[in-house]
């Protein structure tokens, strides 16, 4: 058979090739984000297929309606440029969906043919002064030659601040940019900064639009999203907290070589709003940090509520601390994540033994040693990597459960041993937008499911099938 | 229907109102939210179940990302179709060019994985950077000596369906280089994929009648046996949209007739065998076509009574790829009592529409290219209960509160042949009765 490769054909090279990615294109990060906006219609300017790719994966994974216009180039489009079909275009979501907003995402076509889409935009801004429905337009330039599904993301988030936010006089409110989480983790932090009784902007917020209740029609733009009016009011926050420490801060551009700056770094140099960055939180500490910034931040205890969330997680760390201790795991997904997943790895005693990641930083691994700097010897870091890559280590070493999102199936079930689902995409388990990962909540919900699966991996393979664990 | 942007007016017409048929085979329009992909999607979905020869998309990461095991094409022996490889082109490749990195590329993974032929397929930037894709795959041949072979599909240059005819002059390239026996009635199967093992029940009535499948196209797909294409005596072709330019290449060339079949639906299923029977004018196997088809209908009619008896007055919303699956679905639902009240595709031609205006009832919309406005315009206004397309109607049906039955990439059971019926009508009772939609009315 071909296909099948043993230890005997790896020579531990690395490959030129990329073989079964482990990241998306940058225009896909665009959409989501676009999705957390009160009212918009996201609009991929390129091929038909980079839209309709795009819909069909996240519609996979969220389960909702994922509707994104494309500008379709054609051939002539591509020698002549695509101002023509731009505006057809947008004429048409206009017409068809009455958008408050739209999004418009460049594509690697677009962006090697040279199109310049501010200018596009302001251009039909002009054209159309007089349209009483004209939308708000943010561009963000996604070409997936540069960066991946995550970069997109961040510069999605970035470019509506940038666009939307007004600087003004300092109010009480603050924003939370929280990244790339999932709809439960959104309606999580809502409900956290509600207890803390403290106004607050979440950016993007695809909480109802990526997790919606049942509609009884099919809403042209599914209901929710940050109102546009608060991503204006991100100008004048107190203070923004921002989750995640990589971003894409290694990654620079040919023509731009200074690396882009996050969303919340962004509004301090130019907003002046003071920026609090920490990594997604995952794990006591870090909901502990968390809770402790809000608490400064609001002026207020933190909630009984949350107290006794965090005193549960506790006990649930005792009562199964045996089930984990020792077990060696291979994590993987966007860099954030994983080093989120490490800082909560290190407080249960799971030793991490590979950690893989399409993401190109650079930074993954002086963050992954500052996490386990006692690991620098056995821990293997593989950024800017692929599933192959991974698979090709993980049958060498062999590790105890992968923790990641669900295209590492394949790799659990060749090594026979657990997945833990978590981030994007989960395309092969049902609610992986109620998912939580965040928070002392997310982070109990975490650790029963890595319990859980030890010991059903534990039931399974043994003989006798215990009854009692 | 003030909905339906101007320029698609054309695009959609009502059974029985209007004589002319609908415009179709066109670009989608900007901004309208087709369902379609693009090129490189049409030749993807073609050539992606050759389960022993590598598929290489040269380009960024994106086109690879989304086709990694995508379709539930199954193998029954290699699996190297299921692996995603891609050039991953960064933007200093875009610049200086991308053809370093393909042939480096190239040299690993035929190295790595000995495939028995490449397929190199240029996405919408590489049409525009220019590298010389077509020297480097005669290069590659020459050194490895299996076949390399180009397909040039950049996205923009054209429709989903100008993607099938690249991947079927890529598949032609493979045709004639290996000549081996071949029994006197055997035949090419072309045009199906072997979604939830389809293949494999139609080779089993073929071969029931004493007809030898030589070939499959693409389902199931050896290169070598590809190579051998050209030794059968039938091209019997379904889903005629995506290989019925191989079928006529073939025919210009080796001399080899073409039938267009359907095996969706037990109608279709049955002329499916009866044609090729026909074709061979051999009265044992038109025989034993008779006893199958009597044995399998005395088998099956039962059963389907049993879901007619129940489904009957139920409508279905019908939207999917290809037109020709599309008319043996209406015809199957019909069987089971339930009647086609939209009826649509991305890439039918007028043949197929005016088949379909001819066999739907008055008052069917016919639709071309829609997109999410419109089909959920339209269900609510035809009342449907039923809606059969792929993932990306899926949220169209369930938002609104409609069964909804998946006859694209991520079936898992069969949905062709007789064993294929019953199931369909399984599935569409099973979305059409299902309890939970006493919670979804208002």
């Amino acid at each position: 058979m071909a296909s099948v490769i043993t230890n005997k054909d790896i020579k531990r090279k690395t490959y030129v090739s990329t073989r079964n990615a482990c990241k998306l294109c940058a225009p896909l990060g665009a959409c989501i984000v676009f999705k957390g906006i009160e009212g918009c219609v996201p609009m991929v300017h390129g091929s038909q297929g980079c839209a309709t790719y795009i819909r069909r994966y996240v519609i996979s994974h969220y389960r909702e309606p994922m509707d994104i216009a494309s500008s379709n180039f054609s051939e002539q489009t591509t020698v002549y440029g695509g101002s023509r079909n731009f505006i057809t275009s947008i004429n048409n979501v206009i017409e068809q969906y009455h958008p408050k907003v739209m999004g418009i995402a460049s594509t690697c076509l677009a962006e090697t043919i040279g199109e310049d889409i501010p200018s596009l935009i302001r251009a039909y801004q002009d054209d159309n002064k007089e349209k009483e429905d004209l939308p708000l337009f943010i561009h963000a330039s996604t070409p997936s030659y540069s960066g991946s599904h995550i970069d997109g993301f961040h510069h999605t988030v970035c470019a509506a601040i940038a666009t939307l936010s007004v600087e003004g006089t300092q109010c009480e409110q603050i924003n939370i940019l929280p990244g790339f989480v999932s709809p439960a983790d959104l309606r999580y932090l809502r409900e956290i900064v509600d207890d803390f009784t403290v106004d607050t902007v979440i950016f993007p917020d695809y909480s109802k639009s990526l997790d919606n209740v049942f509609t009884h029609e099919y809403q042209l733009i599914p209901s929710g999203g940050t109102p546009v009016k608060d991503i204006c009011r991100t100008g004048s926050a107190k203070a923004t907290i921002e989750f995640g420490v990589v971003f894409d801060k290694g990654t620079v551009r040919v023509r731009n070589t200074s690396h882009m700056l996050t969303a919340g770094e962004w509004l301090q140099k130019n907003r002046y709003v003071r920026n609090y960055q920490m990594p997604m939180p995952i794990g006591i500490e870090g909901s502990d940090q968390f809770m402790k910034l809000l608490s400064q931040l609001s002026g207020h205890p933190i909630p009984q509520k949350y107290e006794e969330e965090r005193g549960r997680l506790v006990d649930a760390y005792v009562d199964a601390h045996k089930y984990v201790f020792g077990k060696r795991a291979m994590i993987f997904g966007e860099e954030d994540l994983v080093i989120s997943l490490l800082h909560f790895c290190k407080e249960i005693g799971i030793e991490p033994i590979l950690i893989g990641s399409g993401g190109a930083s650079g930074s993954l691994r002086t963050e992954a040693f500052k996490i386990f700097p006692e690991l620098e010897g056995t821990l293997k870091v593989l950024d800017n990597s692929d599933f192959e890559t991974m698979r090709e280590e993980a049958e060498i070493i062999h590790p105890d459960l992968l923790i990641g999102n669900s295209k590492g199936y394949y790799i659990s079930r060749s090594l026979k041993i657990p997945l833990v689902r978590v981030g994007f995409p989960i395309h092969d388990r049902f609610g992986g937008t109620r998912l939580h990962h965040i928070g002392y909540r997310g982070t109990q919900e975490l650790f029963d499911r890595i319990v859980n699966a030890l010991i059903e991996y534990k039931q399974e393979d043994s003989p006798i099938g215990y009854k009692y664990i | 229907m003030g909905y339906i942007l101007k320029e698609r007016q054309n695009q959609v017409s009502v059974a029985g109102e209007r004589a002319e048929t609908i415009d179709c085979n066109k670009a989608s329009l900007a901004g309208s939210v087709s369902q379609r992909a693009c090129v490189f999607c049409g030749s993807r979905v073609v050539l992606y179940p050759i389960a022993d020869a590598l598929h290489l998309v040269h380009g960024p990461i994106g086109c690879a990302a989304y086709t990694w095991d995508i379709r539930g094409s199954l193998s029954s022996g290699p699996q190297l179709h299921r692996l995603s490889f891609s050039t991953d082109l960064q933007e200093r490749d875009v610049i200086f060019g991308g053809e370093k990195k393909l042939t480096e590329s190239l040299n690993e993974l035929i190295d790595l994985h000995h495939p028995k032929a490449v397929f190199v397929y240029t996405t919408c930037i590489v049409g525009v950077i220019g590298d010389d894709v077509e020297k480097i795959c005669q290069l590659m041949e020459q050194e490895k000596g299996i076949p390399v072979i180009p397909v040039q599909a950049p996205g923009f240059q054209g429709t989903k369906k100008d993607g099938y005819r690249i991947a079927c002059e890529a598949l032609f390239k493979l045709v004639g280089r290996v000549n081996k026996p071949t029994p006197p009635h055997s035949i090419n199967i072309l045009g199906d994929f072997n979604l939830a093992g389809e293949l494999w029940i139609l080779v089993e009535y073929y071969k029931r009648i004493g007809v030898n499948v030589n070939c499959s196209l693409t389902g199931d797909g050896r290169v070598e046996d590809i190579g051998n294409a050209h030794n059968a005596a039938l091209n019997v072709v379904q889903c005629s949209g995506s290989m019925s330019r191989l079928g006529v290449m073939m025919e210009e060339k080796y001399g080899i007739p073409c039938k267009r079949v359907s095996y969706f639906g037990i109608e279709d299923m049955s002329e499916a065998l009866y044609e090729v029977a026909r074709f061979f004018k051999d009265d044992e196997m038109m025989e034993k076509a008779r006893i199958l088809v009597r044995d399998e209908f005395e088998r099956l009619l039962p059963e389907l009574e049993w879901y007619k008896e129940r489904l009957r007055g139920k409508k279905a919303a019908i939207y999917v790829g290809g037109a020709f699956k599309a008319i043996s679905l209406v015809k199957a639902l019909r069987l089971i009592g339930v009647q086609s009240v939209i009826v649509g595709s991305q890439t039918g031609t007028k043949e197929d529409y005016d088949l379909i205006r001819n066999l739907c009832d008055e008052g069917t919309i016919i639709v071309d290219d829609s997109n999410p406005v419109e089909l959920s315009h339209f269900v609510k206004e035809k009342g449907a209960n039923i809606f059969i397309g792929g993932v990306k109607e899926r949220p169209i049906a369930y938002k609104i509160g409609l069964g909804f039955c998946d006859h694209n990439h991520e079936r898992k059971k069969a949905l062709a042949g007789y064993e294929g019926m019953l199931n369909f009508a399984k599935e569409i009772y099973a979305t059409a009765m299902s309890p939970v939609w006493q919670f979804t009315k208002k």
